[in-house]
């Protein structure tokens, strides 16, 4: 059963000495905004960790692979078999096109976790070959312009022969926020789940534990400290909402305390303007 | 014939040019097409058919780049279906499958799109453009809406807003923006067609001739 509410989210998460997302046109750089010095982080990378926790915490559940995967090739094989069966196999002949792609992409978002969330192109012809996922993220922004900063570190041991005549160590390069405050908002459609791709409360749940834990099980020499800090949810009582979304994330507003540059959670006041909301909008504070 | 007006805007968009989509560059406005998308993923119906009129910019041209790890395949029939039979497993490896690509994307927009909408074979004994024109006017004004229209592609999303009784300013600039896509004709094998787009003091008119031919 599809979700039959609209939701929106404001996540903040924070940096402390990482790179939450390198620009690979600035020799991977913390994104930013050139005209504001506000630093960016892609709906894409985002996406990309949720799809991770899916995959490590649900890994033998049927229904939650992931489709867009990180060159790991697990035993989905069978998974995929026995899961056929719930479904008609492609019939040789006609009826052709539409059944049949709506059957390829019933099978697809039934199997594939991101594909019921996120969509995923697919040359099955419906709908111009796309199929849209109800989860639709924006791009995430710090509160304040961050301040990247290179280090140089170095390794003992070198590459090759070359370098071992040359004497010394290596050197490399790591870049990092001292620290980062980052907003996203993100809208979840139910009109799509129920039509489209059939994304249910339980894959809800899902999503905001996904959220919730992103960047526990993500943590690496790049991307330092990283934390979900606050996860608000918007809850309308109906499938179309209640409420412009600008203005239900225009209630949350996150502000630096004092005029020294911040380097902790605690360095930020949120306020949460709840007379904005109207009634018939469920807030929740995950 | 029932027309509204609606005013859209946001921090980014990226209304892509065909011929320059390996590394996306937007054009310098809306298109007519991605109009059609916003006003429709508020309210539509088969009985219904949406006619872009004008685009109204009220923000100054301005570009920005990004560039992502994105992947090139898309999802083929025959591997769902071996997938289907138990024979093949699918995934998508973005490691090997990985490209870098550019985007050319519009920053801090702010659009009005004035557009009407005519009522089509399908419609039905119930289907009266009273009742239409009253379930978009009634949606817009309570920001309800299909799914969150966006601008150009799903990570750029749009701010809308019913424009009644309050007037907004355009830009003052008049200029000859070439050939744009005014939107895919479906009906004819899914050919785009195009238009020679003007902006005069930042209005674009979209030629009456277009939009009684496509997609009719």
């Amino acid at each position: 059963m599809a979700i039959e509410k609209r939701y929106e989210f404001v996540m903040l998460f924070d940096v402390e000495n990482g790179n939450p997302n390198g620009d690979p046109d600035a020799g991977n750089m913390p994104r930013i905004d050139p005209e504001t010095g506000m630093g960016i982080v892609t709906d894409v990378c985002l996406k990309r960790k949720i799809r991770n926790y899916v995959e490590i915490t649900k890994e033998n559940e049927a229904g939650f692979n992931i489709y867009v995967k990180e060159g790991v090739l697990l035993n989905d094989q069978h998974r995929l078999a026995y899961e056929h069966y719930d479904l008609k196999p492609t019939e040789k002949e006609l009826p052709k096109d539409e059944k049949v792609a709506k059957e390829l992409t019933g099978f697809m978002c039934k199997n594939f976790f991101d594909i019921r969330a996120f969509g995923a192109v697919m040359t099955t012809k419906v709908n111009c070959g796309q199929v849209r996922g109800p989860v639709q993220i924006n791009f995430a922004r710090s509160i304040d312009p961050i301040i990247p900063q290179e280090l140089t570190i170095t390794r003992v041991a070198v590459t090759n022969e070359k370098e071992k005549a040359k004497g010394g160590h290596e050197m490399g390069r790591k870049q990092i926020v001292p620290y980062g405050l980052y907003r996203v908002e993100g809208y979840i459609s139910a009109s799509l789940a129920q039509k489209v791709t059939g994304f249910d409360e339980k894959d809800l749940e899902l999503l905001w534990e996904a959220l919730i834990n992103l960047f526990e099980h993500d943590h690496s020499a790049a991307r330092g400290k990283m934390a979900t800090r606050k996860l608000y949810v918007f809850e309308h009582d109906s499938i179309l909402g209640n409420a412009p979304s600008h203005l239900l994330f225009d209630t949350i507003k996150v502000f630096k305390k004092g005029d020294q540059p911040a380097r902790a959670f605690n360095d930020y006041k949120i306020e949460v303007h709840k007379d904005a909301i109207p009634e018939s909008v469920r807030f929740i504070e995950k | 014939m029932y027309g509204i007006e609606l005013r859209v805007w946001g921090d980014y968009a990226c209304f892509t040019r065909p011929e320059m989509k390996v590394e996306r560059v937007s054009y310098d406005v809306m298109t007519p097409s991605a109009a059609r998308g916003i006003i429709e993923s508020i309210h539509y119906k088969p009985a219904i058919r949406w006619v872009i009129d004008e685009i109204r910019v009220l923000k100054p041209v301005r570009f920005s780049t990004l560039r992502r790890n994105e992947v090139s395949t898309i999802i083929s029939a025959s591997n769902i279906n071996a997938a289907m039979k138990g024979t093949k497993s699918i995934y998508l490896n973005t490691n090997k499958d990985r490209q870098q690509r550019a985007t050319l994307m519009l920053k801090e927009v702010e659009y009005i799109i004035k557009a009407h909408f005519e009522m089509t074979q399908k419609a039905g004994e119930t289907d009266t453009p009273e009742k239409h024109y009253n379930i978009f006017l009634r949606r817009a004004r309570a920001g309800q809406c299909f799914n969150q229209p966006y601008l150009g592609c799903r990570e750029f999303p749009a701010n809308f807003e019913l424009v009644e009784g309050h007037t907004y300013q355009t830009i003052k600039e008049t200029k000859d923006l070439g050939f744009m896509l005014y939107d895919i004709d479906f009906k004819q094998n899914m050919q785009p067609v195009f238009f020679r787009a003007y902006m005069e003091n930042g209005v674009i008119k979209i030629p009456d001739e277009l939009q009684r031919r496509v997609n009719r």
